[in-house]
């Protein structure tokens, strides 16, 4: 007779699915101001608690507390509170396009707005995101036309891109946007060497590198987090931890088991894990990274925990797997009310501000989107010779003969 | 002119564009200190530092895909994959990244990256020491393909592709490296020595990529093939009198196809030669190509002398390696068909 009981295959499973209550039991949230502030050349194994637990700068009132709530720019907070109200409003008008039939497709990043515009505002010109695709807030909260973003979305005849990519895969050298791929973890390593380049030089440009919950699973992932350890370029390493990868969550990436930012530990990378909903925090947290990055002290992990509020994208449907309200119960709250709170706790903002910036932001994309359905949508204005460019540099034979074949 | 092997010409080629050119850098495994494991980096690490010269992690998708960030940053790295049969884990990189960045980005983003890998069989290197995939590279739009014979092309061809702002996949028929190899293993090994394509220039030369090289001049049949084939085909006219032309095709992508084109015209009669699989490998499209452009001049069906479609095998290599005997015999069919 055998020692050994049969073998159970685990898959891990959410806490809930539709019909269920939703259930964040897993998520422990520390008060705001609880965890500590290391200064930027601390040994990282001195702070590899912070991997496990969450900085959180505001608390319930709005009030920014503890040794991460150091003093902000001035306008910092307010034009990150202003992109975070724009982005939104970005999204809401790009996924009511989508449905119009103006675009093929959109991916919304709401909840997770804070995160984008709290780090590019702690970046310097010059500095190089290597977005996913829900990184629209890097580029909303700088001087990006709006215009050109939607024109890229309608593949028409002013996208940037010259139809050739899918909506929402933008690409700007001149504000820090590397090309978004659609192949998942692959700009991770991108950042990793872009940061090695800079050092190689001499230079004082950093790189940032960025990924969500489900992609750490790719292999880039870890060939990323090698060569950061072995080199130690100026990188952040960005995930972003929303708990879904589409319909897949987090734990089926092996989230349980431990937590995103804990994969740097291997490594020797520093990291912390941070509430990705708390603008002060991201802002503080990011500057902080940055800052060891400048100074040439190596890679720093930042795991943003946050909420995919939205469906994945204008062809998912989040009710088929996960419960419906689940948004409304996520702990950390919403990044753009919480700042909100936390400014008009400061006298710096209203609610009749915030209205009126909603009403702004509305209103400024809506006479973008008008301005760029002007130049064509889903692909009108795009032209059949664009198909042959760019593949190298200058056009081989074979694609000149393929070209005069299609006849343009 | 100086006497070298393949090896120092591919050496020299890297040492020249680094003393030129302070954006090139050169890593990979093994590539640094130690001079890489068929010495084609050797001394360069003493010569420019570890800044430009470096080791690598064992992680081909790493070493490829931080190539391909330094190069959006505006660097020219040479990265070498340490054998053609490991460059299947950096294959995401290549096809969805560094053959890409320029077309998607609308060239706001280039990745002028060329990967250096040795290739091809006749070593007794068995299934992952012996592999020649170009036809996975020349499927994909946006790379570029070489693969020199010899080491003044190797030199040439390499200068080019370190100065080409395009991604350029380097391909090193490692059989090569120290002499030519004609497919007679029993006779021994040749050297570069004393050869007419092991006088290289010294300096600053390049050979451009896309063109081919007429090796032999004939009028009877027209012999496409590349890498070690290029002298298994010598031998192999040479022992049936057969008065062949021989071209060397150097790059794969762009395809040299007026060369190709012009010749088969004159002959009538086309055998590709390589020693890759034979199924939907690049003789595949070669033998299209010439269909489609020389139909009204082909005597005979187009002819291919390949490897076998099995893995490389190690014991049973010179019955699996397309030798003299094998395209000799496939010639003399060829010229006996009416």
């Amino acid at each position: 007779m055998s020692d050994y009981g049969p073998l159970k295959f685990y898959v891990p499973e959410p806490a809930g699915r539709p019909g269920d209550e939703p259930d964040f039991s897993y998520l422990k949230v520390p008060k705001a101001g609880a965890v500590r502030k290391p200064d930027v050349d601390v040994d990282p194994k001195e702070i590899k608690d912070l991997a496990t637990t969450m900085i959180r700068v505001l608390n319930r009132d709005g009030e920014a507390v503890g040794e991460w709530a150091d003093p902000i720019e001035d306008g910092v907070v307010l034009h990150g509170l202003k992109s975070m109200i724009r982005t939104r409003a970005f999204d809401e008008r790009m996924m009511t396009l989508q449905r119009q039939g103006k675009t093929s497709f959109y991916m919304k990043c709401t909840g997770e707005e804070a995160i984008t515009v709290g780090q590019q505002l702690a970046l310097s010109p010059g500095d190089m995101n290597f977005p996913t695709y829900r990184q629209q807030g890097l580029l909303l909260c700088q001087d990006y036309p709006l215009v050109k973003m939607i024109c890229q979305i309608l593949s028409n005849a002013k996208d940037p891109l010259h139809g050739r990519q899918l909506p929402i895969l933008y690409s700007s050298k001149e504000h820090g946007f590397f090309t978004i791929s659609g192949n998942l973890g692959t700009q991770y390593v991108h950042a990793v060497g872009w940061a090695m380049a800079s050092a190689i030089k001499g230079d004082t440009k950093i790189a940032t590198a960025w990924i969500g919950d489900g992609s750490t699973a790719e292999n880039d992932f870890h060939a990323a987090l090698v060569n950061a350890s072995v080199y130690k370029p100026p990188v952040v390493l960005n995930v972003v931890n929303n708990q879904w990868a589409i319909s897949s969550f987090q734990g089926l990436a092996g989230g349980d088991s431990a937590t995103f930012a804990e994969r740097a530990h291997g490594f020797g990378i520093p990291s912390l894990r941070v509430d990705g909903n708390d603008f002060i925090a991201v802002y503080n947290v990011s500057r902080w990274a940055v800052e060891r990055a400048r100074r040439n002290l190596g890679p720093t992990m930042i795991e943003w925990v946050t909420y995919r509020v939205a469906p994945h994208s204008t062809s998912d449907d989040p009710s088929r797997y996960r419960p419906r309200k689940e948004s409304d119960a996520w702990p950390l709250g919403d990044p753009v009310l919480r700042l909100k709170n936390h400014l008009i706790k400061a006298g710096q903002w209203s609610e009749e501000r915030h209205v009126q910036a909603e009403a702004e932001y509305e209103e400024e994309v809506r006479a973008a989107t008008k301005e760029a359905e002007s130049f064509g949508v889903m692909g009108q204005g795009s032209t059949a010779r664009d198909i042959f460019e760019d593949v190298y540099k200058e056009m081989p034979p074979h694609l000149r003969e393929q070209r005069q074949k299609l006849g343009v | 002119m100086a006497e070298m092997t393949m090896v120092e010409a591919i050496r020299d080629a890297m040492d020249i564009k680094m003393g030129q050119d302070k954006d090139v850098v050169v890593f990979g495994e093994d590539v640094g200190y130690f001079g890489g494991v068929f010495r084609c980096t050797a001394g360069l690490q003493e010569k420019y530092g570890t800044n430009r010269v470096f080791d690598c992690p064992i992680n081909e998708s790493g070493i490829v895909g931080v190539g391909i960030g330094m190069a959006a940053y505006g660097l020219r790295p040479c990265v070498e994959v340490q054998f053609a049969d490991y460059i299947y884990p950096a294959y995401d990189q290549i096809v969805s990244e560094a053959a890409r960045l320029r077309y998607r980005s609308a060239g706001d983003f280039t990745a002028p990256i060329t990967i250096r890998t040795p290739c091809g069989g006749g070593i007794f290197g068995g299934q992952t020491h012996s592999q020649s995939p170009e036809a996975l590279f020349t499927h994909v739009a946006g790379l570029k393909t070489v693969i020199p014979s010899n080491p003044y092309d190797a030199k040439g061809l390499l200068i080019s592709a370190i100065e080409d702002d395009d991604p350029v996949i380097f391909f090193e028929p490692k059989r090569l490296y120290n002499g030519p190899f004609d497919g007679h293993h029993e006779r021994p090994s040749q050297s570069w020595a004393g050869h007419a394509w092991g006088e290289v220039p010294q300096g600053h030369y390049t050979v451009p990529i896309g063109k081919a090289a007429v090796r032999r001049e004939g009028q009877d049949v027209t012999i496409l093939a590349y890498g070690t084939m290029v002298y298994v085909a010598e031998a192999a006219v040479n022992e049936t009198g057969i008065d062949a032309e021989i071209i060397d095709l150097r790059s794969l992508l762009p395809m040299d196809i007026e060369t190709i084109e012009t010749s088969v015209n004159k002959t009538g009669r086309c055998m590709i030669v390589h020693e890759a699989t034979l199924t939907s490998g690049f003789g595949a499209e070669l033998a299209a190509q010439v269909q489609e452009r020389c139909f009204y001049h082909l005597e005979v069906p187009i002819e291919r002398v390949t490897g076998w479609d099995t893995p490389y095998p190690h014991a049973q290599e010179w019955d699996y390696f397309p030798g003299p005997k094998r395209v000799g015999k496939a010639l003399v069919a060829m010229m006996e068909e009416i």
